[in-house]
């Protein structure tokens, strides 16, 4: 028995059953790891764990007490979220983690954006994630665990920065930071964040629509069209033709925030944080390429994500060209 | 100077050894690393047969739109330098046409099959 089952199974009558069966890593996630495993009742669960030792890479992700607690205020709401069963500490048995319930559903953007199984359900999926959506930024701030908190500027602040270090000689992202540093829109009313909704971080069933959102690492206090221009950001959008995932059109998320409660925001903001996404996104990938340049990552992989900068300013492009 | 086999042809003839000889018998994450070489010169392949016209284009698109000639580096860190300092307004029609046709002409180079291209470029 590993370690990692044995400590499991220590928490079992915590968790609902007396013992644990079927315990498996599963593949993605490069900054946690994800288990599945079920009790002896049958019921099936997940764990999320730091990796040993894992130093964070982007410097920005919550500790994951933090992310479990900000998903048990969501679920109060009655967001769609994984029920989270047991937080377990940095230094114990199973290490920084938290155990949830297991989702039914699928996460890879593709199959949402354009799989048969999808067909019938994908015009419902963008109002669901308007109204999802709605439910996490109406959370109440106080009694959360501390989180950072950002405006546009802030955004840019921190990738411009990134870019600048990295030396790169792009215009399309010079000129998508000069035009969005004129346009900021300030932070009036700071709400949760998500931080990373996009296709790809959200449980769909084929049938029910949305079933979980995942992946709250990245959650913080800040402009509520952030997280609507994230899941429009073109590179979430997995060939699929419309804005939202691939899947929904603006108009739909917009409706489905607003009958749920949400204060309404405009398509213009919107736009102005889709922008904001395909500039980070073209950041981000320019620094995978910058991990292989200073030979801290040697695979192929790197440098290839390094030439998708050029999707995210052929994204800017189009947007900077509409915006003129 | 040698004219045969051109580079686009020994690159193609690697793309061919992996997917039929080597990738075969490959598994998990190193089959996937093989998708990702054989992408890799795919790429290679196409900045060799359209990189120079691309690149010497965009050269005179600059020398026109800066007033003075230079190589693509010193002339597109010039552009770059410029956008920045708002001494160069990006939205002005010859550097918005400049930045539109060089873009083009990357994603064709890395990504042929990126949606944002039809956008774009029709």
């Amino acid at each position: 028995m590993s370690d990692l089952e044995t400590a499991l199974n220590a928490i079992a009558p915590q968790l609902g059953g007396t013992s644990i069966t079927g315990l498996r890593r599963l593949s993605g996630g490069a900054s946690q790891e994800t288990w599945a495993f079920s009790l002896d009742t049958g019921q099936a669960l997940i764990l999320r764990r730091k990796p040993q030792g894992a130093v964070s890479t982007t410097g920005t992700a919550n500790p994951l007490a933090t992310e479990a607690a900000v998903i048990k205020a969501a679920a109060k709401l009655g967001a769609a979220v994984p029920e989270v069963l047991h937080v377990s500490e940095p230094g114990s048995d199973i290490g920084e983690a938290y155990v949830m319930v297991a989702v039914e559903g699928e996460t890879l953007g593709k199959r949402i954006a354009q799989g048969e199984a999808f067909a019938a359900v994908r015009p419902q999926l963008a109002r669901q994630c308007g109204e999802a959506l709605a439910k996490i930024h109406a959370v109440p701030l106080e009694g959360l665990p501390d989180l950072a908190r950002s405006s546009a500027l802030d955004e840019l602040d921190k990738y411009e920065t990134v870019y600048r270090t990295l030396g790169a000689k792009r215009p399309i992202l010079e000129a998508a930071f000069r035009h969005l540093r004129d346009r900021a829109p300030t932070l009036d009313r700071p709400v949760l964040l998500h931080g990373d909704f996009r296709n790809g971080n959200i449980m769909f069933h084929p049938e029910a629509g949305v079933a979980a959102i995942l992946d709250w690492e990245l959650v913080h206090i800040g402009d509520p069209a952030e997280d609507m221009g994230w899941i429009c950001t073109a590179s979430w959008r997995f060939g699929g033709a419309k804005p939202v995932g691939g899947f929904g059109d603006y108009q739909d998320m917009l409706d489905g925030y607003e009958a749920a409660g949400g204060t309404p925001i405009s398509l213009d903001r919107v736009l102005y944080w889709q922008m904001l996404g395909s500039l980070k996104w073209g950041v981000m990938c320019e620094g995978m390429y910058a991990s292989y340049a200073n030979g801290s990552d040697t695979s192929v992989e790197r440098p290839m994500i390094g030439r998708r900068t050029s999707e995210c300013e052929i994204d800017l492009m189009a947007l900077l060209e509409a915006a003129r | 100077m040698i004219t045969h086999p051109t580079s686009s042809e020994l690159i193609e003839a690697v793309i061919r050894f992996i997917e039929e000889r080597a990738a075969p018998q490959l598994k998990d994450r190193d089959a996937f690393l093989a998708r990702v070489a054989v992408n890799a010169l795919n790429t290679v392949r196409r900045e060799i047969e359209h990189g120079p016209r691309a690149e010497a284009e965009a050269v005179a698109r600059l020398t026109a739109i800066l007033g003075h000639p230079g190589d693509f580096a010193t002339l597109n860190a010039e552009l770059c330098e410029g956008i920045e300092s708002g001494a160069i307004d990006a939205f002005d029609p010859a550097v918005m046409a400049h930045m539109k046709a060089s873009i083009i002409d990357q994603v064709r180079i890395d990504q042929p099959n990126y949606a944002g291209l039809r956008t774009l470029a029709g």
